[in-house]
């Protein structure tokens, strides 16, 4: 296979690694459900075939929670003079640039499981709702300090809307 | 009556005879201004005294307009009606109404005529205290408007936030020379109403405002004002109010850039996508009958054949006395035959701009101009409305168009790239276009997909059957975006975004090479970065913001990884968004 999109002379930061067990955490319990609801019709009915739906979906999860190793390590941002790029995505890539002064807020936000393991996501919010940064699986400290860098980041090169 | 306030009025372009002194309507608006500024003053110089900060009323025809007429037509069917039992009650005739001579029998009419009585009273100190508890105010920094009796509401816009001002006349409000006046800032639904003020106050007021907004100081702002005295009767003046162009004479340039004559207008609707749709579904329905022999099937459609019609008429409406001319403050639009409308756009206000041309358009060499705004209206009809900048026009009038909202696109070679951009047959010129191995994804429009950079706007160049450009200024950019999925990156391309606020459009360009993608990526990231801070629009007359954002610049260049505190920025009162 072919290199993946990505910048020329880039140096990514990675995320903790430990956002993978998020990941697996999260991927863990939605397959297990739903593969249990799509169970319940085989049992119900007892035909044999209707198997198929949860043990194929089963299946996806388990290669989505093999793979998930690599998704995490594919996320990355990097914080440049003018603009925070973020990437993420190892079948479907996708890299964001985002002038720093473009910010109208940044959200950290903690789920159950990032809080197990200690982990934060940061949401950098501009005017248009198709940006879409947000970062996962940064330690909380780091999440904090990188908020407090954008923002001063955003203070410096503030720009209209 | 001697006037004071008239001859503080300086600028008059042409000195004219003292206006005549019947009432005027706008005149109501003075009964809530203080005792002592009850002289009369000059149109201009009250839209000033509205801009003065303190809390002021609206136009007492407000509550009829607002949906009182009804309330009317029902106080006036009951008063009828109730004339006619009386009459009959009077002089005898037995062919009353019956539910009202058997309550008159049961002994319950006085009480009923006393409720009846009662709740319409109630209805008409509602109406007259919502008027009174509905005050607004402009200041050097805001404009608020506070109403509700019950529950109140309280609504501020920031000046510098201003996306568009607009004025909007319906029908019935002319009839009473009323306007309503909106001021859109940044958000859904995000606008402060000033239902209704009188109709020529109204344009002095937006020209008030956007002149606080634009960043000029008050007393200069004062001196700008260039009273427009009319003179004549009350119906006379209604009468030219109603027959006046929709642009405000005194504050544009008389003629509109663009005109669209009828037969244009006309054409245009015929050869739209919908009327296809309408024929198709026509011969559809003929089809139908013809095979069934039922003509139930007429029954089914007639929803839509409503629905077609109506879409056909409002766009009709929309585009007739159609006018886009430039102003110091922006740009501005006004349409409408009967309701009119007209809006300003400040300096700075379009986020993104696209230039369509439908398939069926193309024999006659027509085209369509559609903007991103910052301000959304929830209703579809008003976004269809808001959004289309030029609902019809040849090149002539896209390039003039274009010049106007984008004046950085004016020189030669940007009017080359945006020509080479419109065209069918440019091929090989300034725009990076698509690799021939993505044939398979732009069947025909592969040579022609690409972007280029035209002055300050990223240009993005779509479609070989319904062609399109896609133009976004850098300084209104929110962020650049590539992806890639399965597909393309097996076939060495990649698909890149441009992001911009919520609207029609969306700057989006597929099938590029990555190589291309990935350079176009960075150049784009750093110019957006570079023109977000230059950008003065939000005060685009101050020269303060100027200096600020120079200075801004200067700052940022010197010292790369900013600490937060930097006291210079932390004081700039000059932030926006």
């Amino acid at each position: 296979m072919t290199e993946r999109l990505d910048l020329r002379d880039a140096e990514w930061r990675g995320i903790s690694t430990k956002y993978a067990v998020v990941e697996v955490g999260g991927l863990l319990i939605m397959g297990a459900i739903l593969s249990a609801a799509t169970a319940i019709p085989t049992f119900v009915t007892g035909i044999q075939w209707l198997a198929a739906i949860p043990i194929s979906l089963g299946i996806i999860f388990l290669i989505n929670i093999a793979l998930t190793p690599r998704r995490v390590r594919a996320i990355g941002y990097m914080l440049r003079d003018d603009d925070l790029v973020f990437r993420r995505g190892l079948m479907f890539r996708r890299v964001v640039a985002v002038p720093y002064g473009r910010m109208q807020l940044v959200d950290i936000n903690r789920g159950p499981l990032d809080r197990a393991v200690g982990l934060s996501e940061l949401k950098f919010v501009t005017a248009a709702a198709s940006t879409g940064v947000v970062i996962p699986g940064l330690p909380e400290q780091d999440a904090e300090e990188l908020r407090d860098t954008l923002v001063a980041l955003a203070e410096s090169r503030r720009a209209g809307l | 009556m001697t006037d004071p306030h008239e001859h503080e009025s300086v600028p008059i372009p042409e000195p004219r005879p003292e206006p005549a002194r019947e009432p005027e309507p706008e005149r109501e608006l003075e009964q809530q201004l203080d005792a002592e500024q009850l002289v009369a003053p000059t149109l201009a110089e009250q839209a000033r005294l509205l801009a003065d900060g303190e809390w002021h009323r609206l136009h007492p025809a407000t509550p009829f307009l607002r949906g009182g007429i009804a309330f009317l037509a029902i106080i006036g069917v009951i008063i009828v009606n109730a004339r006619d039992i009386f009459l009959e009650m009077i002089f005898g005739g037995d062919n009353g109404f019956e539910p009202f001579d058997r309550l008159a029998r049961a002994g319950f009419l006085v009480p009923i005529v006393l409720i009846v009585l009662l709740v319409l009273l109630l209805s008409v100190a509602g109406f007259y205290f919502s008027w009174r508890m509905h005050t607004f105010r402009i200041t050097d920094e805001l404009v608020e408007v506070r109403s509700g009796i019950l529950f109140r509401t309280n609504r501020r816009g920031r000046l510098d936030r201003i996306q568009g001002i607009n004025i909007s006349r319906p029908i019935f409000a002319r009839l009473f020379g009323a306007a309503r006046l909106e001021v859109n800032v940044a958000g859904q639904d995000a606008n402060v109403e000033l239902a209704y003020l009188g109709s020529r106050g109204a344009d002095d007021l937006r020209r008030a405002i956007l002149q606080l907004a634009s960043g000029t100081r008050a007393a200069e702002s004062a001196e700008a004002q260039a009273p427009g005295q009319e003179h004549g009767g009350i119906v006379e003046r209604r009468v030219s109010e109603l027959l006046a162009p929709e642009l405000d004479p005194n504050a544009a340039p008389p003629e509109s850039i663009v005109r669209i004559r009828l037969p244009r207008l006309i054409g245009s609707l015929v050869f739209s996508e919908a009327t296809v749709m309408a024929i198709l579904v026509a011969v559809g329905i003929f089809v139908a009958i013809t095979v069934t022999g039922r003509y139930f099937w007429l029954l089914v459609f007639l929803p839509g054949v409503l629905g077609f019609v109506g879409y056909l008429f409002s766009r009709l409406t929309r585009s007739l006395r159609y006018s886009i001319a430039s102003t110091e403050d922006g740009i501005r639009i006004g349409y409408g035959l009967l309701s009119t409308t007209n809006e300003t756009l400040p300096p700075g206000r379009i986020h993104a701009v696209e230039v369509s041309q439908p398939l069926m358009w193309r024999p006659a060499g027509w085209w369509e101009i559609k903007i991103n705004t910052a301000s959304q209206a929830s209703s579809s009809t008003d976004t269809a409305a808001k959004t289309t900048l030029l609902p019809v026009g040849d090149l002539d009038d896209v390039h003039r168009v274009l010049q106007l909202i984008l004046p950085s696109l004016a020189d030669e070679q940007s009017r080359e790239l945006l020509e080479a951009g419109l065209s069918a047959s440019a091929h090989d010129d300034a725009y990076v276009t698509s690799p021939k191995r993505a044939r398979a994804l732009r069947w025909f429009s592969w040579r022609r997909n690409g972007y280029a950079l035209i002055s300050d706007a990223v240009a993005l160049r779509k479609g070989a059957i319904w062609r399109s450009l896609v133009l976004v200024p850098q300084a209104r950019m929110q962020s650049v975006s590539m992806h890639e999925g399965p597909l393309l990156r097996r076939m060495g391309l990649a698909e890149l975004r441009v992001h911009t606020v919520a609207g029609p459009i969306s700057a989006t360009i597929g099938a590029m090479d990555r190589g291309d993608v990935v350079d176009f990526f960075d150049e784009v990231g750093r110019a957006a970065a570079l023109s977000a801070g230059a950008d003065t629009s939000h005060r685009w007359r101050s020269e303060n913001a100027m200096k600020a954002h120079d200075a801004q610049n200067a700052r940022a260049a010197e010292e790369v990884p900013v600490a937060a505190e930097d006291p210079v920025a932390a004081d700039d009162p000059e932030v926006i968004l």
